[in-house]
């Protein structure tokens, strides 16, 4: 029953002498599966611009979809959570120490914001990969879409939420300024920075799944010694200033305290570290630079069984 | 077929001795209790917890421009495998693939989502595919029309997930069709829609063929294979066991799965 010869097809004659390799070679056939240059591999995710726009807001609009209220969630949502917060640290826990109602709560919401934005795209960026496997086994696009994609999203969910702080702001007191025009910049940096660590983690999530769950033990430290909820300067008044420093560059509280400066008439350039802005510019341009190039390095291998 | 003589052969895809190997996590035989895995983790060694499974072991073929190939075997035997290979997809292991240009696997629906629009999906798979805008918006008419979900109403501004598995199945087909690939795909895609559909796709599958591309097509169908194919590549537990006209491949196949 084993009779299963064979049978090799008749290849032409020029042909017949060449390995596979010197034929590739003659052909101009090049090794499927391989990783492209850096340059080559910025181009190709340029041409891919579209699709990673699109992506986003795919995702963006399908989250939503079943919901009778539909696109008003992309609201309510960070309206529900400002509002929990409130209720916890503002009420309940007295957390405001040393600042008046009127710049806490805009000081609170602004936090939790920036940090969920931070935080949702380091989660959404730990399973870019691991949780897309059926795309990354069928189609063909540089891997860096998918983590870019996840942050951009986690970006225009951020916009919906500036409406709510703008809100909040006008509410208690904080008028639309000049100064609400470094809005800009820190977003711009912010998203650099947190696409850059999504890059990271992406790559880290595809080899080990696992790091998922260990995620959001790894956030919530990070949330509270980044001063979401208090203010760094007065929690820490009396301690040596080092303390206060070091706490005060981890780049979410940099990102933070910009924000707050930016909207928050009541919220003075005294509660910033000095060289802020170089700062935040720092941590943005090396996360993402080393979190983009530490990403590619593995380009070939994501998607493997 | 004769046609394929008079062409000068020009190579499109070159697997040189090619190895997969799967990484399987968490799948070791044995107990599946927590501890158990705790204690794999401690126990230091190139194996924790990691099963393999060598899918596709020393395949070597050279595909021509203008070929149509069915690739057959039973459940199981590597043929999608192979597939994700050739299109650079999967890492080999050992040995090589060679292409000329990029390879496309038929499966877009991958990169589509239930909840949006049939419309919406149209653009987002064509991007996914790396066409541009201006391409989409140039095809699009044809997409749908080609799917013909749109003959029992105006079912494309519908969300995916109201589709019966059928017209999903079709739209799928349709958009992964839309653009002309060098080296194209197919893992069973024929065997879904009812048959009007199926004639559809296998017209269009020869038309991909004669703009000068090489269409693969995983199938257990033989007489799509037949239908379509020129030449027939049969794995067994991943070996290539005959590659041939598909005429003789076929005949030797039924011959070893009818006993």
């Amino acid at each position: 029953m084993h009779d299963g010869t064979v049978a090799v097809t008749a290849a032409a004659s020029p042909d017949a002498g060449l390995t596979a390799a010197e034929l590739a070679a003659k052909y101009g056939l090049s090794v499927s599966g391989a990783r492209p240059s850096l340059v080559e591999y910025v181009r190709q995710l340029w041409g891919r611009r579209h699709f990673i726009l699109a992506f986003s807001q795919a995702k963006l609009t399908a989250q939503y979809s079943q919901a009778k209220l539909g696109q008003l969630w992309q609201v309510a949502t960070p309206l529900l959570n400002a509002a929990v917060y409130f209720f916890i640290f503002g009420l309940i826990l007295h957390a405001s120490r040393g600042m008046s109602q009127d710049v806490y709560i805009p000081f609170l919401v602004t936090g939790v914001f920036v940090f969920t934005f931070t935080q949702s795209s380091v989660m959404s960026g730990v399973r870019a990969i691991s949780g897309n496997l059926g795309l990354v086994r069928a189609l063909h696009f540089p891997r860096a879409s998918l983590p870019i994609s996840f942050s951009l999203q986690q970006l225009q969910q951020l916009l919906f939420s500036m409406l709510v702080l703008f809100a909040v702001s006008i509410g208690f007191g904080s008028y639309p300024g000049l100064s609400w025009l470094l809005i800009v910049p820190v977003l711009v940096l912010q998203f650099l920075f947190n696409t850059g660590l999504a890059l990271i983690v992406a790559r880290m999530g595809a080899k080990t799944p696992d790091l998922a769950q260990l995620m959001p033990f790894l956030l919530r430290t990070w949330m509270y010694a980044s001063g979401v909820m208090f203010s760094i300067n007065n929690m820490l008044a009396g301690r040596p200033e080092w303390i206060v420093r070091v706490l005060q560059v981890n780049p979410v509280a940099i990102y933070m305290d910009l924000m707050r400066f930016a909207l928050i008439d009541g919220y003075g350039s005294s509660h910033l570290p000095p060289h802020v802005w170089a700062i935040a510019l720092f941590w943005a341009v090396v996360f993402f630079a080393g979190g983009f190039v530490y990403f590619w390095k593995a380009e070939e291998r994501y998607g493997r069984g | 077929m004769a046609e394929q003589h008079n062409q000068d052969r020009r190579p499109t895809v070159i697997a040189d001795d090619l190895h997969i190997v799967y990484r399987v996590n968490g799948a070791k035989s044995g107990k599946g209790s927590a501890t158990a895995a705790l204690s794999r983790i401690l126990r230091r060694g190139e194996e924790r917890g990691v099963r393999k499974v060598h899918a596709v072991r020393g395949v070597s073929f050279v595909a021509y421009r203008g070929e149509a190939i069915g690739l057959i075997g039973s459940n199981g035997s590597g043929k999608s495998t192979l597939l994700r290979a050739v299109a650079g997809l999967l890492p080999a292991e050992k040995g090589k693939v060679y292409t000329d240009g990029q390879p496309s696997l038929l499966g877009v629906n991958a990169a589509l989502m239930n909840d949006l629009t049939g419309e919406r999906n149209v653009i987002l798979g064509g991007l996914a595919m790396g066409m541009s805008r201006e391409q989409i918006k140039e095809r699009y008419q044809d997409i749908v029309d080609f799917s013909g979900i749109n003959e029992k109403g105006d079912f494309i501004t519908l969300p995916m997930r109201t589709y019966s598995s059928g017209m999903a199945a079709r739209l799928r087909f349709s958009i992964a069709a839309a653009k002309d690939h060098d080296v194209l795909m197919i893992d069973e895609a024929l065997a879904t829609g009812d048959r009007k559909f199926q004639q559809r796709s296998e017209e269009r599958i020869r038309e991909l063929r004669k703009e000068a591309g090489t269409v693969f097509l995983v199938s257990h169908n033989n007489k799509s294979i037949r239908d379509t194919c020129n030449r027939v590549l049969w794995l067994e537990r991943g070996e290539l066991r005959m590659d041939g006209p598909t005429d003789e491949v076929l005949k030797e196949y039924e011959k070893f799965t009818g006993k």
